[in-house]
């Protein structure tokens, strides 16, 4: 069902999100954004042997920036910490079928809390 | 599950009976106004008048004080730069609120660019402008003052008899836009002293692309449209003749009906309020708790965004709007068209808490069933969201660590 501005994809995802939670000995975890901007993600990353095993989220923000968020766990969830790495804003997006042009920020938060989350992933495993 | 239009700040439905006075004018009596010499043109002339005299009586001024415009930013438009240019020879100052709309906001920048000033009169955590303020703002070079009526987004309703009481004292030119207010609340505009006053016909359930400026007898405008020689000088261009009869009709059933709206739409806004306070905690009402627009209800709440709000009172049917730093503009063609609202930094509500207000509108076709409706999905919309939210986490942590 689309709505308003979004695609069918990103209703799906805002009504039902995908990996909402914690996870609580995560390996990694980023939290980009600030609520003043609109919008904040926390990204917890679970990775065992160099692959990303589990991946949970919390986010205040837009449809799009939750829509966002559910589509990056689902996106990493089994990936190697590498190709996780080499994750782009515009591969989310067009798994959600795209987003409005004043929105394309929040698949750009999608991709920094995933740089982040292993930036922390890595401090704490240093190779 | 019916749909719920709770957003009646945005437009209105147009009322039957106002589309069936309209509807003649497309068809059978299609005369241009300005072409009065055979009898389509004499029928034309004769509605835009009868409608002049309508409108005139929803804010007792006098029919020849209407000047027909396509809405109220050009309304709004005419009046400031129109003011401002004819008043030059006077001054080169304005002075305007800063919880206005865009469309008085954004006409003064052209004027600031031309070597006008304008002075920003503050409003109050309600929204309010004190007229005092305003006092202190006018200088002798002001050659207009110009504060809304009621504001759409908080609902707040201005004290404009005591600041057009101000203005006329210092013979400064008071404006005021009525667009959220005409045809819901009672306005006279001799009392308010306004010498120019904006209206919006399909914001009391008139047509779209219709509005007017009230311009007192005397005031002199310089007209922004250049062409005939229509509406009195003020506005050139074939005049709207269906829209402008809508607005007619539509300005007459409010007159005749705004009190009995008025005191259903206040018991729904009761409703509405005391339901939504007792059912959802960290709720923040926004506006004058009485000082309001009728059936307006306004408020944020921590931890819970306001476009993701309405994304999903709109998916339980219920339409209502924000002034949410997210929604306020998704056509835009890029990031600088989101901006956060500037009615609700002027009211200081905390921008790392809330980046979105819910507004809810209500109209005269509305019901107890509706509020009902909206009062049984709001609290668990909120809760949703907070599961989702990391700062409703963060609180719920220092909650339980007692902090």
């Amino acid at each position: 069902m689309a709505s308003g501005p979004y695609s069918a994809k990103v209703m799906d995802h805002f009504m039902n999100p995908r990996n909402v939670g914690e996870i609580e000995d995560a390996s990694g975890v980023g939290e980009v954004g600030n609520p003043a901007c609109g919008d904040m993600m926390r990204l917890y990353l679970k990775v065992e042997g160099g692959k990303i095993v589990d991946a949970k989220f919390r986010t205040f923000g837009c449809g799009a920036a939750i829509a966002s968020s559910s589509m990056l766990t689902e996106m990493i969830k089994g990936k190697t910490v590498e190709e996780a790495q080499a994750i782009t804003n515009q591969h989310v997006a067009d798994a959600l079928d795209g987003l409005p042009a004043v929105k394309i920020h929040c698949s750009v938060m999608a991709e920094e809390a995933v740089k982040s989350a292993l930036d922390d992933y890595r401090k704490k495993n240093p190779a | 599950m019916a749909n719920i239009f709770f957003d009646h700040i945005s437009t209105t439905p147009i009322d039957p009976r106002v589309l069936e006075a309209m509807m003649p004018y497309f068809t059978e009596r299609y005369g241009n106004p300005s072409s009065h010499i055979h009898d389509q043109g004499q029928q034309a002339l004769k509605a835009i008048d009868a409608a002049r005299a309508e409108v005139a009586g929803l804010v007792n001024a006098k029919p020849e004080a209407i000047v027909f415009t396509s809405g109220a930013t050009e309304a709004n438009n005419l009046a400031i730069k129109g003011a401002a240019e004819a008043w030059s020879k006077k001054g080169k100052h304005l002075v305007a609120s800063e919880v206005e709309h865009f469309s008085v906001l954004n006409a003064l920048l052209p004027l600031r660019n031309r070597g006008y000033e304008v002075t920003t009169v503050k409003a109050d955590s309600d929204g309010k402008v004190d007229p005092d303020d305003v006092r202190k703002a006018i200088r002798t070079d002001t050659v207009l003052v110009s504060v809304m009526h009621a504001n759409s987004e908080i609902g707040t309703i201005e004290p404009i008899e005591e600041i057009g009481r101000i203005a006329r004292e210092r013979e400064v030119l008071f404006h005021t836009d009525a667009t959220a207010s005409a045809g819901h609340v009672p306005l006279d505009v001799t009392v308010a002293g306004a010498d120019l006053v904006t209206l919006s016909a399909h914001n009391f359930y008139g047509p779209k692309g219709t509005g007017a400026l009230v311009v007192r007898e005397g005031v002199g405008l310089e007209s922004q449209i250049d062409g005939g020689f229509q509406e009195m000088g003020y506005r050139a261009g074939t005049e709207n003749v269906p829209g402008i009869v809508g607005m007619g009709r539509a300005a007459k059933i409010a007159t005749e009906e705004m009190g009995e709206w008025s005191f259903r739409l206040r018991r729904l806004e009761k409703r509405l309020r005391d339901g939504v306070a007792s059912s959802v905690e960290h709720l923040h009402f926004t506006g004058h708790p009485t000082d309001r627009l009728p059936g307006h209800v306004s408020f944020w709440v921590e931890y819970a965004e306001g476009e993701s709000l309405l994304l999903f009172l709109a998916l339980h049917g219920v339409m209502a709007a924000s002034g949410s730093a997210c929604s306020s503009n998704l056509k835009g063609r890029d990031e600088d068209d989101l901006v956060a609202s500037h009615v609700l930094r002027a009211i200081g509500v905390p921008s790392d808490i809330c980046t979105g207000s819910i507004t809810f509108s209500m109209g005269k076709e509305n019901t107890e069933q509706d509020v009902d409706q909206v009062l049984s999905v709001l609290p668990g919309i909120v809760r949703r969201l907070w599961e989702m939210s990391p700062t409703y986490l963060d609180y719920q942590k220092k909650v339980l660590r007692g902090g």
